[in-house]
């Protein structure tokens, strides 16, 4: 199928994934709203093994990130003529895509025990997730920056309503609160941004705007500090670091599945957005040489401080707040390195760490009882030798984390090396691997209370449950972390074959710099 | 005349705005934005760019200014919150930021290119569209045209703020 966007209908086929899974969000949304009143429904006994009527809702979910994920397959029969248009149908968007569903899928199957043990509203939960989930598609597709603005706002205010949403926890409002206003602030530079990159272009089309750069026609002053704003409102969304200071309060107050969901998609989604407009739209080595200094010492300063703040984290949330920022870092120096092997690099450490991460935060959700307590690292003391199946999964995912040879971790390092090493970018290399060095002593911290210290009291660990949907989730993230270690080539050569796309419109993507 | 005008209209603006961040009671901020955005408006009248003026003044300066007055004043913040209003380096910080946005914008647009933004590309297509289909017709076509997508995904982002302004704020869970 071709098509043409000079039919306004065809934007409906190009869109079908997205309105498919916001038809479904509003039948979720409708659903738990209809079944909340059932007589005899709050009976909380602790060991329902069904959840209560969250289930339902959950799996309900479920299957519509598999229908959504069943027309995002059948959009790689589709072509499109021009690829100018205002919505891109290329297989970046499509693998970009698989991220995002696949994150939405872990954090509801995460989510099932937690959403019934804290009460909370099941229907409105499971609606955000898949909201946010549509808002990530929508910056994945846009080859506008109107589109882009729109989708990261449909996904920032789900994501601030899920961070807020425990109503019963302090931490949690206060935490959707400080997000909520550091986001609106850095959504502002966003727009400025895009307004005066108008300005000096006259289009907010990415490719329009990448062709008026090549040409000339862009004006110089007014561009550069449509670049350098644009630049701050995503270093926000993906809390690099002189913006990172919402992240480790935002990351702690959040309910634990949200903070594995955001964690790994929403900074997804912010990379793929920021890939493309800088990749496509300043492409051009007079844009190039202004970013370039920008994303470079971004990168630099973001792996050098999350690292050094994560050593002395003691509450495992937290240490993994700046793990996530350190991990932004790293894929800084992809986008700082901007060529192709870079970008598929980075496309491949995305899908890595979205599975490593929430499977190290479903771990931690188990650990904690499901709510928010026990999560300071002696919680963690002697938990291997109690629940050894939890405990082995535990350590491959901060193993993979760090980065440890085998694990998908290390392929994705390896691959953002290769594409720094593509552009001659050394420094950053070196300190990607210090940094990286540094990290194995926080991730292994916990590995080491887990492995070597008793617990600190008897029965310390005889809550922890994982139920059914968490062990789900758990077996298929470590499965794929550990294939995509071992046999990296089938992944690697997917996302390759994704970047393709997208290279071929910018056509300057290989070899800006010696 | 005109020049007279926007430098009048200007100044209010930018003195306003400050009002803003500098009044120490929120109504006075509130209403000192309502000036700024009132000035504004005054500004895209200048600009020939009526409906835009309109829109301006009935949808900020009336009903989004309104609600913010009535939200205010429901809160009854009382007075604890003003020893919490200081000038500290930040405050100093952030001026020193926007001032110098301000003048890199002002060296970008100066640069051997006043006057010509009217006519050019962008200007020229705007003059052309308004003629064509007057100025609500200029901005409604491309919105249920060309920018349909956007104008749809503004839906979804109203219906994501309603469920997660509802989900926050009823009453009982």
């Amino acid at each position: 199928m071709t098509l043409d966007f000079s039919r306004n209908l065809d934007y409906f086929w190009a869109l079908l994934p997205e309105i498919v899974l916001s038809v479904w969000a509003m039948v979720v949304l409708v659903a738990g709203v209809s079944g909340r009143h059932r007589p005899g429904q709050r009976t909380d006994s602790e060991g329902d093994p069904d959840f209560g009527q969250g289930a339902t809702l959950g799996w309900l979910a479920l299957a519509g990130i598999l229908v959504a994920g069943f027309f995002n397959g059948w959009l790689y029969g589709v072509t499109e003529v021009g690829h100018t248009s205002m919505i891109a149908v290329d297989h970046f968007r499509l693998f970009a895509n698989w991220i995002f569903l696949l994150a939405g899928a872990l954090a509801i199957l995460i989510s099932f025990s937690y959403v019934y043990r804290q009460r909370l509203q099941v229907g409105e939960f499971y609606g955000l997730i898949l909201l946010a989930i549509t808002g990530m598609m929508f910056m994945a597709a846009a080859r506008d920056l109107i589109v882009i603005f729109l989708g990261l706002e449909v996904m920032s205010i789900s994501v601030y309503a899920l961070t807020a949403f425990n109503r019963r926890d302090r931490k949690s409002g206060e935490a959707g609160l400080k997000y909520f206003l550091l986001g609106a602030f850095s959504t502002g530079f966003l727009l400025y941004g895009i307004a005066l990159v108008y300005g000096a272009t006259g289009s907010t089309n990415v490719v329009a705007i990448g062709a008026s750069v090549a040409n000339g026609t862009a004006r110089t002053g007014l561009l550069t500090v449509g670049i350098a704003l644009l630049t701050i409102g995503f270093a926000f969304k993906v809390s690099a670091v002189p913006f990172h200071m919402w992240t480790p309060d935002v990351y702690e107050g959040a309910p634990a599945p949200v903070t594995a969901f955001m964690s790994a998609a929403v900074k997804a989604a912010a990379f793929v957005a920021f890939l493309r407009v800088f990749l496509v739209g300043f492409d051009a080595a007079t844009t190039y040489d202004i970013w370039y200094p920008i994303m470079w010492w971004l990168a630099a300063i973001t792996m050098v401080v999350a690292n050094l703040i994560a050593l002395v984290q003691s509450n495992v949330k937290r240490m993994l707040a700046y793990s996530s920022i350190a991990h932004a870092g790293y894929l800084l120096v992809a986008l700082t390195a901007a060529n192709a092997t870079a970008a598929a690099g980075m496309l491949f450490y995305l899908l890595v760490y979205t599975l490593m991460n929430i499977g190290a935060f479903a771990v931690v959700i188990a650990v904690s009882h499901q709510s928010e307590e026990r999560l300071q690292i002696e919680d963690y003391a002697g938990f291997g030798w109690s629940n050894p199946l939890l405990g082995v999964l535990l350590t491959i995912f901060l193993l993979s984390l760090a980065g440890f040879p085998g694990t998908g971790g290390f392929m994705g390092k390896i691959y953002l090396l290769q594409g720094a090493a593509d552009s001659g970018l050394w420094v950053l290399s070196v300190i990607l691997v210090l940094s990286t060095m540094v990290s194995y002593w926080y991730y292994l911290r916990v590995a080491w209370f887990m492995w070597m210290r008793e617990p600190v009291s008897e029965g310390q660990h005889d809550l922890v449950t994982a139920p059914l949907p968490m062990r789900l989730a758990l077996v298929a993230s470590v499965a794929l972390i550990l294939y995509m270690g071992i046999f990296p080539s089938s992944a690697l050569g997917f996302a390759q074959a994704s970047v393709h796309g997208l290279g071929s419109l910018g056509g300057g993507l290989l070899g800006l710099r010696p | 005349m005109v020049d007279i005008l926007f430098y009048i209209f200007a100044a209010v603006a930018i003195g306003s705005a400050l009002g803003v961040v500098m009044s120490r009671n929120p109504v006075g901020s509130l209403l000192f934005m309502v000036a700024t955005l009132a000035s504004l408006a005054g500004i895209f009248v200048l600009l020939e760019a009526h409906f835009l003026a309109a829109v301006q003044v009935i949808v900020y300066a009336g009903a989004i200014m309104v609600l913010f007055l009535f939200v205010i004043m429901l809160l009854n913040l009382g007075h604890d919150y003003q020893k919490d209003l200081k000038w500290g380096a930040f405050s100093v910080l952030s001026f020193i930021v926007v001032g110098t946005l301000a003048g890199f914008l002002a060296r970008a647009l100066g640069a051997g290119s006043t006057g010509d933004v009217m006519s050019s590309a962008g200007g020229r297509s705007i003059d052309a569209a308004v003629s064509e289909f007057g100025a609500v017709g200029a901005i409604a076509r491309p919105l249920f045209t060309t920018y349909v997508v956007p104008f749809e995904i503004t839906g979804i982002l109203l219906l994501v703020a309603i469920v997660g302004a509802l989900v926050l704020a009823k009453r009982n869970v």
